[in-house]
């Protein structure tokens, strides 16, 4: 049964020879007050990888995932994209988005305006960039809030909001930071399954910060555990599982066992991180 | 909305929220009525009190004329008091106007750069606090056309709470946001017009609101300090004229008219920026609950 899952979860993640989207070698961060907040990090995502980056609070989450962002950066160590176009100096041009724990939306503009900010940082034509965003937003479920304001729609909606002004351009990289943690569960568990729905349908790479172990499970194909002081990889745990989930995956053995092998790894980065104390 | 626009994924989170209509009266809401109602009844009764108390006790004319003699003596003297209302407002606006246009700018060059900001952030600041009585006769020597110098006062008074707001609001941006307009490889001018101005505006609309009172205070007073007549004097010198004169009637006509100014210049831009930040902003939102 589980091989069989197994097999059906191995027809999407690129082979063992592909390139990678990203590759992290020997990356570290030193904050100008001391912080170590990573050392040695090395880390290959595939293409049409969904991962998840696992940790405790405070173990350099944000700040791996701002560097593959390009914001800030690394002391040590190079982040190349292998796959991405790359301009005249060399500098890799990769097709990113990112998503904030918070919606992060301009108040004074609608959402649909929200959802046409990259593609007219881009300049991309007005007409094309409204079509493109009202695309967008039907996309998240949010197709009649297109001229609702940021402060007129739920936390929920403002998430997808936000989730689909990362997906108006069509990336080949989402980065997610924590995207659902201020939300309810019930809304989680939906956004959840959109946000498995939205990447099934589109091909993109997806890497996801957080920091609960039911929702990597859930949603990754691959979780990397990362332990605080300094910030570095402990775990690199394979988790496939079909896609689209089914109705009782959350209660299946294979999810289990993942999420008690998650578990055991996030043990051990708190350990860790207990220890240096 | 068009039934075919409805969600393609039902949202289980929630509805938009409601918006209430609230019921209306000459086009303004039930709730705002008290607004407007009760400082008027305020008004009217110590104008009231005012009249009797003069009466009562008899008070001369030249001590504190009543409000109604006020009212009549701007009335028969408004040939000459409404132009020298125009001559102060017109001061104050332009002044006010020249103060938008040099705060923004300063501050958005300011923005430009930390350095520059701070080399020439302190010399706004003494150019702020040094008492506008002090240096108004200076400009007025050196300014040889009166109304020019008058509106430099002006400008002076008015200039620095635009320029501080507004600097303080171009480096108010949601720094996350600032982090996307990196991602996305925004320009500088980008990050500018579509990020930085907008985060600025309300800042920029509060220093207005104080900037607008201050102009027009910094023409009277200028206009004090020159104390130069003629036929092309504002309400500061018809204050001061009436005083000579010992037309006290005129003299509280003219501060009146100042004050009513006062009030209609901060209820205009009070409804600008009402008008400009009621779909978005905190400030001009109503709490729910
Ligand atoms: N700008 C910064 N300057 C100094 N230290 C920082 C900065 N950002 C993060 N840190 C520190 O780096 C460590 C990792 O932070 P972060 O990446 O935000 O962790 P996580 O996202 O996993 O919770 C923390 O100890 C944090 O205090
Ligand atoms: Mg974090």
């Amino acid at each position: 049964m589980i091989a069989a899952d197994n097999a059906a979860a191995n027809a999407r993640p690129a082979g063992p020879s592909a390139r990678p989207v990203v590759a992290v070698r020997g990356v570290a961060k030193l904050f100008s007050n001391g912080t170590l907040a990573l050392q040695n990090v090395d880390l290959d995502i595939g293409r049409h990888q969904f991962m998840s980056l696992l940790g405790p609070s405070g173990c350099g989450k944000s700040t791996l995932l701002r560097m593959i962002a390009g914001l800030g950066s690394a002391s040590a160590g190079t982040i190349d994209w292998p796959e991405a176009d790359h301009d005249a100096h060399g500098a890799a041009l990769p097709r990113l988005s990112f998503v904030f724990q918070e919606p992060t939306l301009m108040p004074w503009a609608s959402a649909i305006k929200n959802v046409m900010l990259p593609l007219k940082l881009a300049g991309v034509p007005k007409e094309e960039r409204r079509a493109r965003a009202a695309e967008a937003l039907a996309m998240v479920g949010l197709g009649a809030f297109e001229n609702a304001y940021p402060r007129e729609l739920s936390g929920g909606m403002k998430m997808r909001v936000s989730i689909a002004r990362g997906m108006v351009t069509k990336p080949d990289v989402l980065l997610m930071d924590e995207p659902f943690a201020a939300l309810d569960e019930i809304t989680r568990f939906k956004l959840n399954n959109d946000l498995l729905e939205l990447w099934h349908a589109s091909n993109f790479t997806v890497v996801f910060v957080t920091h609960s172990v039911f929702e990597s499970v859930y949603l990754s194909q691959r979780i990397v555990v990362m332990a605080a002081r300094p910030g570095r990889i402990i775990a690199d745990l394979d988790t496939a599982a079909p896609y689209p989930r089914a109705p009782d995956y959350r209660t299946s053995p294979l999810y289990n066992d993942h999420c008690r092998r998650a578990s055991q790894a996030l043990e051990v980065a708190m350990g860790h991180a207990l220890g240096a104390h | 909305m068009a039934e075919a626009a409805r969600p393609a994924i039902t949202i289980g989170d929630d509805a938009p929220p409601v918006i209430l209509q609230h019921k209306r009266v000459l086009g303004v809401s039930v709730a705002t009525w008290p607004k407007i109602l009760m400082p008027l009844a305020v008004g009217i009764l110590a104008l009231a009190g005012w009249e009797l108390a003069v009466r009562l006790q008899g008070i001369p004319v030249y001590i504190l004329p009543g409000p109604i003699l006020i009212a009549k003596t701007m009335v028969a003297d408004w040939g000459t008091l409404s132009g020298s209302l125009w001559i102060t407002l017109s001061i104050s606006l332009a002044a006010l106007s020249a103060a938008v246009v040099l705060g923004v700018s300063l501050s958005v060059l300011f923005a430009q750069s930390k350095w520059v900001e701070l080399s020439f952030f302190p010399y706004a600041v003494i150019l702020q606090v040094t008492p506008i009585v002090a240096i108004a006769p200076l400009i007025i020597i050196w300014v040889n056309d009166v109304k020019l110098s008058l509106l430099i006062c002006a400008w002076i008074v008015a200039f620095f709470p635009i320029l501080s707001n507004t600097t303080l609001g171009l480096n108010s941006a949601d720094h996350n946001l600032l982090n996307l307009f990196q991602l996305y490889k925004a320009t500088r001018f980008q990050t500018l017009m579509n990020l930085r101005l907008p985060s600025a505006l309300p800042y920029f609309l509060g220093g207005l609101k104080i900037s607008g009172g201050l102009a027009l205070i910094g023409a009277v007073v200028a206009e004090f300090v020159a104390g130069t007549g003629g036929s092309q004097s504002g309400l500061a010198y018809r204050i001061l004229e009436s005083g000579y004169q010992l037309r006290i009637p005129r003299m509280f006509a003219a501060l009146f008219m100042i004050s009513i100014s006062g009030i209609v210049i901060f209820m205009c831009l009070s409804l600008l920026s009402h008008l400009a930040l009621r779909r978005w902003h905190e400030s001009a939102l109503k709490r729910e609950n």
